[in-house]
Protein backbone atom coordinates (compact mmCIF):
# COMPACT_ATOMS: atom_id res chain seq x y z
CA UNK A 1 0.00 0.00 0.00
CA UNK A 2 1.06 3.50 -0.71
CA UNK A 3 2.26 4.97 2.78
CA UNK A 4 0.56 8.63 1.80
CA UNK A 5 -3.13 7.03 3.93
CA UNK A 6 -5.02 8.42 6.47
CA UNK A 7 -5.54 6.50 9.65
CA UNK A 8 -8.70 7.82 12.51
CA UNK A 9 -7.40 10.00 14.88
CA UNK A 10 -8.42 9.19 18.23
CA UNK A 11 -12.33 10.53 18.42
CA UNK A 12 -14.02 11.51 21.62
CA UNK A 13 -17.28 9.03 22.41
CA UNK A 14 -18.63 6.20 23.00
CA UNK A 15 -17.44 2.87 21.20
CA UNK A 16 -20.66 0.93 21.38
CA UNK A 17 -21.28 -0.51 17.94
CA UNK A 18 -24.62 -1.70 17.28
CA UNK A 19 -23.72 -3.64 14.10
CA UNK A 20 -20.66 -5.59 15.03
CA UNK A 21 -20.32 -9.19 13.06
CA UNK A 22 -21.98 -11.92 14.75
CA UNK A 23 -21.39 -15.56 15.39
CA UNK A 24 -21.83 -17.97 12.57
CA UNK A 25 -24.10 -21.09 13.14
CA UNK A 26 -24.07 -24.25 13.00
CA UNK A 27 -21.10 -23.88 15.39
CA UNK A 28 -21.29 -26.59 18.18
CA UNK A 29 -18.44 -25.44 19.90
CA UNK A 30 -19.52 -21.99 20.41
CA UNK A 31 -23.37 -22.28 20.50
CA UNK A 32 -23.82 -22.53 24.32
CA UNK A 33 -21.64 -19.55 24.85
CA UNK A 34 -23.46 -17.38 22.88
CA UNK A 35 -27.29 -18.47 24.08
CA UNK A 36 -25.80 -17.42 27.46
CA UNK A 37 -25.05 -13.84 26.14
CA UNK A 38 -28.64 -13.52 25.62
CA UNK A 39 -29.29 -14.56 28.69
CA UNK A 40 -26.75 -11.77 29.81
CA UNK A 41 -24.63 -14.71 30.99
CA UNK A 42 -21.00 -14.80 30.19
CA UNK A 43 -20.25 -18.93 29.99
CA UNK A 44 -17.27 -20.46 30.62
CA UNK A 45 -15.87 -24.57 30.65
CA UNK A 46 -14.36 -26.25 33.51
CA UNK A 47 -13.16 -30.01 33.19
CA UNK A 48 -13.51 -32.60 35.95
CA UNK A 49 -9.82 -31.92 37.31
CA UNK A 50 -11.12 -27.97 37.17
CA UNK A 51 -9.24 -26.70 34.75
CA UNK A 52 -10.59 -23.83 33.10
CA UNK A 53 -11.26 -24.31 29.14
CA UNK A 54 -11.99 -21.26 27.36
CA UNK A 55 -12.54 -20.42 24.04
CA UNK A 56 -15.06 -22.78 24.43
CA UNK A 57 -14.98 -26.57 22.98
CA UNK A 58 -15.88 -29.89 23.34
CA UNK A 59 -12.83 -31.18 25.25
CA UNK A 60 -10.45 -30.26 28.22
CA UNK A 61 -7.50 -29.08 26.08
CA UNK A 62 -5.54 -30.30 29.23
CA UNK A 63 -7.08 -33.66 29.68
CA UNK A 64 -8.79 -34.15 26.35
CA UNK A 65 -11.57 -35.22 28.65
CA UNK A 66 -15.35 -34.55 26.82
CA UNK A 67 -17.06 -34.23 30.64
CA UNK A 68 -16.91 -30.68 30.56
CA UNK A 69 -19.21 -28.68 32.90
CA UNK A 70 -20.50 -25.00 32.04
CA UNK A 71 -20.37 -21.93 34.47
CA UNK A 72 -21.24 -18.34 34.80
CA UNK A 73 -18.92 -15.77 35.54
CA UNK A 74 -18.71 -12.80 37.50
CA UNK A 75 -18.04 -10.76 34.61
CA UNK A 76 -15.06 -9.09 36.09
CA UNK A 77 -12.02 -8.94 34.93
CA UNK A 78 -8.95 -7.40 34.29
CA UNK A 79 -6.84 -5.71 31.25
CA UNK A 80 -4.17 -7.99 30.00
CA UNK A 81 -3.08 -5.99 26.94
CA UNK A 82 -4.97 -3.49 24.16
CA UNK A 83 -4.17 -1.68 21.33
CA UNK A 84 -6.65 1.08 19.86
CA UNK A 85 -7.31 0.55 16.29
CA UNK A 86 -6.64 3.50 14.12
CA UNK A 87 -7.07 2.38 10.66
CA UNK A 88 -9.39 -0.85 10.01
CA UNK A 89 -10.99 -1.16 6.05
CA UNK A 90 -14.02 -3.37 7.41
CA UNK A 91 -17.30 -2.63 6.94
CA UNK A 92 -18.49 -0.99 10.23
CA UNK A 93 -15.41 -0.32 12.20
CA UNK A 94 -13.67 1.77 9.59
CA UNK A 95 -16.58 4.12 10.54
CA UNK A 96 -16.37 3.84 14.04
CA UNK A 97 -13.08 5.96 14.38
CA UNK A 98 -10.49 4.46 17.17
CA UNK A 99 -11.19 1.77 19.04
CA UNK A 100 -10.34 -0.47 21.32
CA UNK A 101 -9.53 -4.46 21.08
CA UNK A 102 -8.19 -6.19 24.31
CA UNK A 103 -7.61 -9.20 26.35
CA UNK A 104 -9.55 -9.48 29.28
CA UNK A 105 -8.26 -11.82 32.00
CA UNK A 106 -11.17 -12.65 33.84
CA UNK A 107 -11.31 -13.29 37.33
CA UNK A 108 -12.15 -16.69 37.11
CA UNK A 109 -9.00 -17.73 35.15
CA UNK A 110 -10.30 -17.34 31.25
CA UNK A 111 -8.57 -14.58 28.44
CA UNK A 112 -11.01 -13.41 26.02
CA UNK A 113 -10.55 -11.16 23.34
CA UNK A 114 -13.29 -7.98 23.97
CA UNK A 115 -13.20 -4.44 23.38
CA UNK A 116 -13.46 -2.11 26.48
CA UNK A 117 -16.26 1.04 25.87
CA UNK A 118 -17.77 4.00 27.89
CA UNK A 119 -14.48 6.31 27.72
CA UNK A 120 -14.04 9.33 26.73
CA UNK A 121 -10.59 8.95 24.76
CA UNK A 122 -9.74 4.85 24.43
CA UNK A 123 -6.03 6.20 23.87
CA UNK A 124 -5.58 7.39 27.28
CA UNK A 125 -8.30 6.13 29.54
CA UNK A 126 -7.40 2.46 29.04
CA UNK A 127 -4.85 0.74 30.38
CA UNK A 128 -3.21 -2.32 31.07
CA UNK A 129 -4.04 -3.86 34.84
CA UNK A 130 -7.56 -1.64 35.01
CA UNK A 131 -10.51 -3.70 36.14
CA UNK A 132 -13.66 -3.98 33.54
CA UNK A 133 -16.76 -5.54 34.07
CA UNK A 134 -18.83 -7.14 31.18
CA UNK A 135 -21.81 -5.90 29.91
CA UNK A 136 -23.95 -6.89 26.95
CA UNK A 137 -24.05 -4.80 23.98
CA UNK A 138 -27.17 -5.07 21.75
CA UNK A 139 -27.06 -5.68 18.42
CA UNK A 140 -29.32 -4.61 15.32
CA UNK A 141 -31.30 -7.32 13.57
CA UNK A 142 -33.88 -9.68 14.65
CA UNK A 143 -32.31 -12.52 17.13
CA UNK A 144 -29.57 -10.79 17.04
CA UNK A 145 -26.36 -12.16 19.52
CA UNK A 146 -25.64 -9.53 22.09
CA UNK A 147 -21.84 -9.10 22.45
CA UNK A 148 -20.01 -9.24 25.33
CA UNK A 149 -18.11 -5.88 25.81
CA UNK A 150 -16.44 -4.51 28.81
CA UNK A 151 -16.42 -1.03 31.14
CA UNK A 152 -14.05 0.13 33.56
CA UNK A 153 -15.65 -0.16 37.19
CA UNK B 1 31.11 -29.38 17.95
CA UNK B 2 31.48 -30.96 14.07
CA UNK B 3 28.40 -30.10 12.30
CA UNK B 4 26.31 -32.30 10.58
CA UNK B 5 26.80 -31.85 6.35
CA UNK B 6 23.21 -33.20 5.57
CA UNK B 7 21.91 -30.70 3.41
CA UNK B 8 22.41 -27.17 2.15
CA UNK B 9 20.90 -24.48 0.11
CA UNK B 10 22.43 -24.68 -3.66
CA UNK B 11 20.71 -21.88 -5.47
CA UNK B 12 18.27 -18.98 -4.88
CA UNK B 13 16.15 -16.08 -5.87
CA UNK B 14 14.79 -13.20 -5.36
CA UNK B 15 11.98 -11.98 -7.75
CA UNK B 16 13.18 -8.10 -8.34
CA UNK B 17 9.82 -6.44 -8.63
CA UNK B 18 7.89 -5.09 -5.83
CA UNK B 19 5.22 -3.76 -7.98
CA UNK B 20 4.22 -6.11 -11.37
CA UNK B 21 0.87 -5.47 -12.77
CA UNK B 22 0.11 -8.22 -15.18
CA UNK B 23 2.13 -11.25 -13.68
CA UNK B 24 0.74 -13.96 -11.73
CA UNK B 25 1.89 -15.51 -8.82
CA UNK B 26 2.23 -18.26 -10.54
CA UNK B 27 4.27 -16.75 -13.33
CA UNK B 28 6.29 -15.17 -10.44
CA UNK B 29 7.16 -19.05 -8.81
CA UNK B 30 8.33 -20.64 -12.08
CA UNK B 31 10.43 -17.70 -13.30
CA UNK B 32 11.85 -17.80 -9.44
CA UNK B 33 12.23 -21.66 -9.60
CA UNK B 34 14.20 -21.51 -13.34
CA UNK B 35 16.84 -18.92 -11.74
CA UNK B 36 17.43 -20.36 -8.47
CA UNK B 37 18.31 -23.48 -10.50
CA UNK B 38 20.56 -21.30 -12.90
CA UNK B 39 22.21 -19.75 -9.29
CA UNK B 40 23.13 -23.33 -9.06
CA UNK B 41 23.99 -24.36 -12.43
CA UNK B 42 20.94 -27.45 -11.67
CA UNK B 43 18.37 -28.69 -14.50
CA UNK B 44 14.74 -27.82 -14.68
CA UNK B 45 14.71 -31.61 -14.77
CA UNK B 46 17.23 -32.11 -11.88
CA UNK B 47 14.25 -31.25 -9.35
CA UNK B 48 12.98 -34.16 -7.54
CA UNK B 49 11.51 -32.77 -4.58
CA UNK B 50 8.73 -29.97 -3.97
CA UNK B 51 7.80 -27.73 -1.23
CA UNK B 52 4.62 -25.53 -1.04
CA UNK B 53 3.14 -23.21 0.91
CA UNK B 54 -0.25 -23.10 -0.96
CA UNK B 55 0.57 -19.91 -2.33
CA UNK B 56 -0.66 -18.65 -6.27
CA UNK B 57 -3.23 -19.19 -8.39
CA UNK B 58 -4.27 -22.87 -8.67
CA UNK B 59 -0.68 -23.93 -6.55
CA UNK B 60 -0.73 -26.54 -4.04
CA UNK B 61 -0.37 -30.23 -3.71
CA UNK B 62 -2.41 -30.74 -6.52
CA UNK B 63 -1.30 -27.41 -8.87
CA UNK B 64 2.02 -26.96 -8.22
CA UNK B 65 3.48 -29.81 -9.94
CA UNK B 66 1.54 -29.64 -13.21
CA UNK B 67 2.00 -26.03 -13.83
CA UNK B 68 5.50 -26.24 -13.65
CA UNK B 69 5.90 -29.65 -15.61
CA UNK B 70 8.13 -31.74 -13.09
CA UNK B 71 7.52 -35.14 -11.50
CA UNK B 72 8.75 -34.79 -8.02
CA UNK B 73 8.93 -37.87 -5.73
CA UNK B 74 8.45 -35.62 -2.52
CA UNK B 75 5.53 -33.28 -2.35
CA UNK B 76 4.91 -31.27 1.03
CA UNK B 77 2.58 -28.34 0.78
CA UNK B 78 2.64 -27.51 4.79
CA UNK B 79 1.72 -24.01 4.90
CA UNK B 80 1.90 -21.97 8.30
CA UNK B 81 2.39 -18.64 7.31
CA UNK B 82 4.97 -16.36 7.21
CA UNK B 83 7.15 -19.43 8.33
CA UNK B 84 6.40 -21.77 5.75
CA UNK B 85 9.88 -21.53 4.19
CA UNK B 86 12.00 -21.95 7.46
CA UNK B 87 9.46 -25.58 7.58
CA UNK B 88 9.97 -26.38 4.39
CA UNK B 89 13.93 -25.68 5.01
CA UNK B 90 13.58 -28.00 8.09
CA UNK B 91 11.60 -30.34 6.06
CA UNK B 92 14.25 -30.14 3.65
CA UNK B 93 17.27 -31.25 5.91
CA UNK B 94 15.17 -34.00 7.34
CA UNK B 95 13.63 -35.38 3.89
CA UNK B 96 17.68 -34.98 1.72
CA UNK B 97 19.25 -36.89 4.65
CA UNK B 98 16.79 -39.14 4.77
CA UNK B 99 17.38 -39.97 0.76
CA UNK B 100 13.78 -39.11 0.09
CA UNK B 101 15.10 -36.28 -2.77
CA UNK B 102 18.39 -34.66 -3.94
CA UNK B 103 17.18 -31.60 -5.33
CA UNK B 104 14.37 -29.50 -3.93
CA UNK B 105 12.56 -26.48 -4.50
CA UNK B 106 10.60 -24.42 -2.81
CA UNK B 107 8.75 -20.82 -4.80
CA UNK B 108 6.74 -17.96 -3.98
CA UNK B 109 4.82 -15.58 -5.85
CA UNK B 110 2.22 -12.93 -4.54
CA UNK B 111 0.34 -9.79 -6.05
CA UNK B 112 -0.61 -8.53 -2.76
CA UNK B 113 0.40 -4.68 -3.89
CA UNK B 114 -1.07 -4.84 -7.44
CA UNK B 115 -3.91 -6.75 -5.91
CA UNK B 116 -4.12 -4.48 -3.10
CA UNK B 117 -4.76 -6.76 -0.37
CA UNK B 118 -5.28 -4.75 2.87
CA UNK B 119 -3.05 -7.61 5.03
CA UNK B 120 -2.74 -5.58 7.70
CA UNK B 121 -5.52 -3.33 8.08
CA UNK B 122 -8.60 -5.38 6.56
CA UNK B 123 -9.96 -7.11 9.51
CA UNK B 124 -10.34 -10.78 10.50
CA UNK B 125 -13.96 -10.90 10.68
CA UNK B 126 -14.65 -12.61 7.31
CA UNK B 127 -14.88 -16.45 6.32
CA UNK B 128 -16.80 -19.26 7.70
CA UNK B 129 -18.04 -20.10 10.99
CA UNK B 130 -15.17 -21.52 13.36
CA UNK B 131 -14.97 -21.40 17.35
CA UNK B 132 -12.04 -18.80 17.13
CA UNK B 133 -14.27 -16.71 14.57
CA UNK B 134 -16.83 -17.31 16.75
CA UNK B 135 -14.84 -15.34 19.41
CA UNK B 136 -13.18 -13.45 17.85
CA UNK B 137 -15.13 -11.78 14.87
CA UNK B 138 -16.98 -8.79 16.91
CA UNK B 139 -14.44 -6.90 18.42
CA UNK B 140 -12.92 -5.77 14.70
CA UNK B 141 -9.31 -6.87 15.82
CA UNK B 142 -6.59 -6.36 12.84
CA UNK B 143 -3.44 -8.12 12.57
CA UNK B 144 -1.53 -5.12 13.46
CA UNK B 145 -3.78 -4.88 16.05
CA UNK B 146 -2.63 -7.91 17.28
CA UNK B 147 0.89 -7.58 17.24
CA UNK B 148 0.50 -3.99 18.69
CA UNK B 149 -1.48 -5.93 21.79
CA UNK B 150 2.12 -7.86 21.98
CA UNK B 151 3.96 -4.65 22.13
CA UNK B 152 1.66 -3.49 24.88
CA UNK B 153 2.56 -5.75 27.32
CA UNK B 154 6.08 -6.05 26.67
CA UNK B 155 6.11 -2.21 27.56
CA UNK B 156 3.94 -2.74 30.39
CA UNK B 157 5.93 -6.13 31.70
CA UNK B 158 9.84 -4.55 30.87
CA UNK B 159 9.40 -0.97 30.16
CA UNK B 160 10.41 -1.05 26.23
CA UNK B 161 10.14 2.20 24.79
CA UNK B 162 8.82 2.83 21.37
CA UNK B 163 11.75 4.74 21.06
CA UNK B 164 14.39 1.14 21.44
CA UNK B 165 11.59 -0.06 18.94
CA UNK B 166 11.86 3.03 16.65
CA UNK B 167 15.86 2.12 16.56
CA UNK B 168 14.86 -1.68 14.35
CA UNK B 169 12.77 0.51 11.58
CA UNK B 170 16.15 2.65 11.68
CA UNK B 171 18.70 -0.02 11.33
CA UNK B 172 16.84 -2.01 8.70
CA UNK B 173 16.21 0.86 6.78
CA UNK B 174 19.84 1.63 7.14
CA UNK B 175 20.51 -1.75 5.26
CA UNK B 176 17.82 -0.90 2.51
CA UNK B 177 19.07 2.76 0.97
CA UNK B 178 22.04 -0.07 -0.24
CA UNK B 179 19.82 -2.68 -1.46
CA UNK B 180 19.07 -1.13 -5.04
CA UNK B 181 16.16 -3.40 -5.08
CA UNK B 182 14.66 -2.18 -1.32
CA UNK B 183 15.16 1.57 -2.79
CA UNK B 184 12.95 0.65 -6.11
CA UNK B 185 10.83 -0.47 -4.58
CA UNK B 186 10.10 1.60 -1.91
CA UNK B 187 10.13 3.98 -4.56
CA UNK B 188 7.39 1.64 -6.68
CA UNK B 189 5.72 1.79 -3.46
CA UNK B 190 5.64 5.81 -2.98
CA UNK B 191 6.92 5.69 -0.02
CA UNK B 192 6.89 9.28 1.59
CA UNK B 193 11.02 9.53 1.85
CA UNK B 194 12.98 6.77 0.63
CA UNK B 195 16.01 7.98 1.94
CA UNK B 196 17.84 6.68 5.83
CA UNK B 197 15.43 7.44 8.66
CA UNK B 198 15.72 8.42 12.29
CA UNK B 199 13.59 7.56 15.41
CA UNK B 200 12.29 10.61 15.23
CA UNK B 201 11.03 9.65 12.01
CA UNK B 202 9.11 7.00 12.99
CA UNK B 203 7.57 8.49 16.29
CA UNK B 204 6.21 11.19 13.64
CA UNK B 205 4.27 8.85 11.70
CA UNK B 206 1.15 7.98 12.45
CA UNK B 207 -0.09 5.92 14.73
CA UNK B 208 -1.55 2.65 13.13
CA UNK B 209 -2.53 0.23 16.02
CA UNK B 210 -1.31 1.88 19.32
CA UNK B 211 1.62 1.62 20.41
CA UNK B 212 3.04 0.83 16.47
CA UNK B 213 3.39 3.56 13.99
CA UNK B 214 3.27 3.08 10.35
CA UNK B 215 7.38 3.40 10.23
CA UNK B 216 7.20 0.21 12.76
CA UNK B 217 5.08 -2.04 10.03
CA UNK B 218 6.48 -4.10 6.92
CA UNK B 219 5.13 -2.46 3.58
CA UNK B 220 2.74 -4.63 1.25
CA UNK B 221 4.44 -5.35 -1.97
CA UNK B 222 4.39 -7.75 -4.90
CA UNK B 223 7.52 -10.22 -5.00
CA UNK B 224 8.59 -13.87 -4.58
CA UNK B 225 11.50 -16.10 -5.05
CA UNK B 226 12.57 -19.98 -4.97
CA UNK B 227 16.15 -21.71 -3.03
CA UNK B 228 17.32 -25.26 -3.77
CA UNK B 229 17.67 -27.91 -1.39
CA UNK B 230 20.24 -29.99 -2.05
CA UNK B 231 22.46 -33.46 -0.73
CA UNK B 232 25.87 -32.93 -0.12
CA UNK B 233 26.25 -35.06 -3.14
CA UNK B 234 24.85 -32.48 -5.26
CA UNK B 235 26.26 -29.51 -3.67
CA UNK B 236 29.83 -31.17 -4.54
CA UNK B 237 29.25 -29.61 -8.10
CA UNK B 238 27.25 -26.88 -8.29
CA UNK B 239 28.19 -23.30 -9.81
CA UNK B 240 28.77 -21.06 -6.16
CA UNK B 241 29.49 -22.53 -2.43
CA UNK B 242 26.91 -23.99 -0.66
CA UNK B 243 25.24 -22.71 2.20
CA UNK B 244 24.91 -26.07 5.16
CA UNK B 245 21.62 -26.07 6.53
CA UNK B 246 23.06 -27.22 10.10
CA UNK B 247 19.38 -27.23 12.58
CA UNK B 248 16.19 -26.46 12.71
CA UNK B 249 13.07 -26.13 15.25
CA UNK B 250 9.69 -25.67 14.61
CA UNK B 251 6.52 -24.84 17.45
CA UNK B 252 3.44 -23.46 17.29
CA UNK B 253 1.86 -21.10 20.60
CA UNK B 254 -1.60 -19.18 21.04
CA UNK B 255 -3.69 -17.43 23.35
CA UNK B 256 -4.15 -19.24 26.57
CA UNK B 257 -5.75 -18.70 29.28
CA UNK B 258 -3.21 -16.89 31.98
CA UNK B 259 -0.14 -17.39 28.92
CA UNK B 260 1.99 -14.84 28.46
CA UNK B 261 1.59 -13.03 25.32
CA UNK B 262 5.64 -11.47 25.12
CA UNK B 263 7.42 -14.94 24.30
CA UNK B 264 6.79 -16.33 21.35
CA UNK B 265 7.27 -19.68 19.40
CA UNK B 266 10.70 -19.01 18.56
CA UNK B 267 11.52 -19.34 22.35
CA UNK B 268 10.66 -23.34 21.42
CA UNK B 269 11.97 -23.43 18.01
CA UNK B 270 14.94 -21.74 18.44
CA UNK B 271 16.68 -23.91 21.45
CA UNK B 272 15.72 -26.87 19.19
CA UNK B 273 17.22 -25.85 15.99
CA UNK B 274 20.37 -24.42 18.43
CA UNK B 275 20.92 -27.77 20.05
CA UNK B 276 20.66 -29.76 16.18
CA UNK B 277 23.41 -27.19 15.08
CA UNK B 278 25.57 -26.96 17.91
CA UNK B 279 25.73 -23.76 18.20
CA UNK B 280 24.93 -20.94 20.61
CA UNK B 281 23.54 -17.78 19.95
CA UNK B 282 26.67 -15.99 20.83
CA UNK B 283 28.08 -17.66 17.71
CA UNK B 284 25.49 -16.21 14.99
CA UNK B 285 26.82 -12.96 13.23
CA UNK B 286 23.80 -12.52 11.16
CA UNK B 287 19.86 -12.79 12.65
CA UNK B 288 17.18 -12.82 9.33
CA UNK B 289 14.20 -12.27 11.41
CA UNK B 290 11.06 -11.63 9.71
CA UNK B 291 10.23 -8.10 10.84
CA UNK B 292 6.60 -7.77 10.07
CA UNK B 293 6.36 -5.32 12.65
CA UNK B 294 9.32 -3.44 15.13
CA UNK B 295 8.07 -5.53 17.75
CA UNK B 296 8.01 -9.32 15.83
CA UNK B 297 12.14 -8.51 15.90
CA UNK B 298 12.18 -7.45 19.38
CA UNK B 299 10.14 -10.28 20.89
CA UNK B 300 12.27 -12.82 18.72
CA UNK B 301 15.80 -11.39 19.55
CA UNK B 302 14.78 -12.24 22.87
CA UNK B 303 13.31 -15.83 22.14
CA UNK B 304 16.17 -16.31 20.22
CA UNK B 305 18.69 -15.64 22.91
CA UNK B 306 20.78 -12.62 22.13
CA UNK B 307 19.35 -11.54 25.14
CA UNK B 308 17.01 -12.64 28.28
CA UNK B 309 13.00 -12.42 27.92
CA UNK B 310 12.81 -8.34 28.74
CA UNK B 311 15.84 -6.95 27.76
CA UNK B 312 15.77 -6.22 24.25
CA UNK B 313 15.19 -2.68 24.85
CA UNK B 314 18.92 -2.69 26.85
CA UNK B 315 20.44 -4.44 23.69
CA UNK B 316 18.85 -2.62 21.29
CA UNK B 317 20.49 0.63 23.14
CA UNK B 318 23.57 -1.35 23.23
CA UNK B 319 24.04 -0.26 19.41
CA UNK B 320 23.58 -4.12 17.67
CA UNK B 321 21.85 -4.51 14.54
CA UNK B 322 23.56 -2.04 12.14
CA UNK B 323 26.00 -4.46 9.79
CA UNK B 324 28.42 -1.65 10.38
CA UNK B 325 27.98 -1.98 14.59
CA UNK B 326 29.57 -4.68 16.47
CA UNK B 327 27.67 -7.50 17.33
CA UNK B 328 24.70 -8.90 15.83
CA UNK B 329 23.49 -8.21 12.51
CA UNK B 330 19.95 -7.86 11.29
CA UNK B 331 18.22 -8.29 8.26
CA UNK B 332 21.10 -6.94 5.76
CA UNK B 333 18.54 -6.79 3.00
CA UNK B 334 16.01 -3.84 4.69
CA UNK B 335 13.91 -6.65 6.38
CA UNK B 336 9.89 -6.32 5.21
CA UNK B 337 9.84 -3.04 6.58
CA UNK B 338 11.84 -1.41 4.00
CA UNK B 339 12.67 -4.38 1.21
CA UNK B 340 9.91 -7.14 0.20
CA UNK B 341 6.72 -8.16 1.96
CA UNK B 342 4.22 -9.35 -0.64
CA UNK B 343 2.49 -11.53 2.72
CA UNK B 344 4.95 -14.66 3.81
CA UNK B 345 8.20 -13.41 3.80
CA UNK B 346 10.00 -16.45 5.15
CA UNK B 347 11.65 -17.06 2.04
CA UNK B 348 13.49 -13.85 1.99
CA UNK B 349 14.64 -14.73 5.44
CA UNK B 350 16.68 -17.54 3.98
CA UNK B 351 17.80 -15.80 0.87
CA UNK B 352 19.43 -13.08 2.88
CA UNK B 353 20.76 -15.07 4.88
CA UNK B 354 22.31 -17.28 2.03
CA UNK B 355 23.71 -14.27 0.39
CA UNK B 356 25.58 -13.36 3.39
CA UNK B 357 27.45 -16.81 4.17
CA UNK B 358 28.72 -16.10 0.01
CA UNK B 359 29.80 -12.79 0.88
CA UNK B 360 26.92 -11.53 -1.71
CA UNK B 361 25.02 -9.02 0.36
CA UNK B 362 24.87 -5.05 -0.20
CA UNK B 363 25.21 -4.70 3.53
CA UNK B 364 28.00 -7.73 4.13
CA UNK B 365 29.43 -8.61 7.23
CA UNK B 366 32.90 -9.67 6.34
CA UNK B 367 33.43 -12.81 7.27
CA UNK B 368 29.83 -13.92 8.39
CA UNK B 369 29.77 -17.95 9.52
CA UNK B 370 26.63 -18.27 10.84
CA UNK B 371 23.13 -17.04 10.19
CA UNK B 372 19.81 -17.80 11.98
CA UNK B 373 16.47 -17.34 9.56
CA UNK B 374 13.38 -17.14 12.02
CA UNK B 375 9.78 -16.41 10.53
CA UNK B 376 6.90 -16.39 12.32
CA UNK B 377 3.66 -17.07 10.97
CA UNK B 378 0.26 -16.00 11.40
CA UNK B 379 -0.25 -13.68 14.76
CA UNK B 380 2.04 -12.75 17.08
CA UNK B 381 -0.30 -12.25 20.03
CA UNK B 382 -2.89 -15.33 18.54
CA UNK B 383 -2.15 -18.18 16.93
CA UNK B 384 1.22 -18.58 15.19
CA UNK B 385 4.28 -20.60 14.24
CA UNK B 386 7.89 -20.50 14.73
CA UNK B 387 10.49 -22.06 12.60
CA UNK B 388 14.15 -21.29 12.85
CA UNK B 389 16.77 -22.36 10.66
CA UNK B 390 20.32 -21.80 11.36
CA UNK B 391 22.79 -22.02 7.98
CA UNK B 392 26.46 -22.30 7.87
CA UNK B 393 28.96 -20.74 5.39
CA UNK B 394 31.16 -24.11 3.55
Amino acid sequence: MPKAEGGSPPTKGNTNMANRPQPSFPEPDTQHFWDGCKEGELRYQTDPDGNVVFYPRGHSTVTGDRELSWNVSSGLGTVYTYSVVRQNRMPGFQELGAYAVAYIDLDEGFRMMSTVVGVDNPVTDIHIGQRVKVEFEEQSGDDSYPIPVFRPV
Amino acid sequence: MAQERLAAIAGIHEYPLRVAPGVSSMQIKADSMKRALDDAGLDWGDVDGLYDALDGEGGGGLGLAAYLGIKPRLLDTTQVGGSSYEFHASHALRDIAAGRCNVAVTTYGSTAASMRVPIGTGGMGRGGASWQQNMEAPYGGTLISNYAMVAHRHMHEYGTTTEQLAQISVATRKHAMRNPEAVKAMTDLQFVKVDEITVEDVLESRIIADPLHLLECCMISDGGGAAVFVSPEIARDIKKKPVWIIGAGEATKYRENGGDITTSAGAQSAPAAYGQAGVTPDEIDIAMIYDSFSITVAVMLEDLGFCAKGEVGQFIEDGHLAFDQPGLTLNTDGGGLSSNHPGMRGLFLLLESVRQLRGESTSQVDGAKLAVAHGNGGLLGGTHTGGTVILAAD
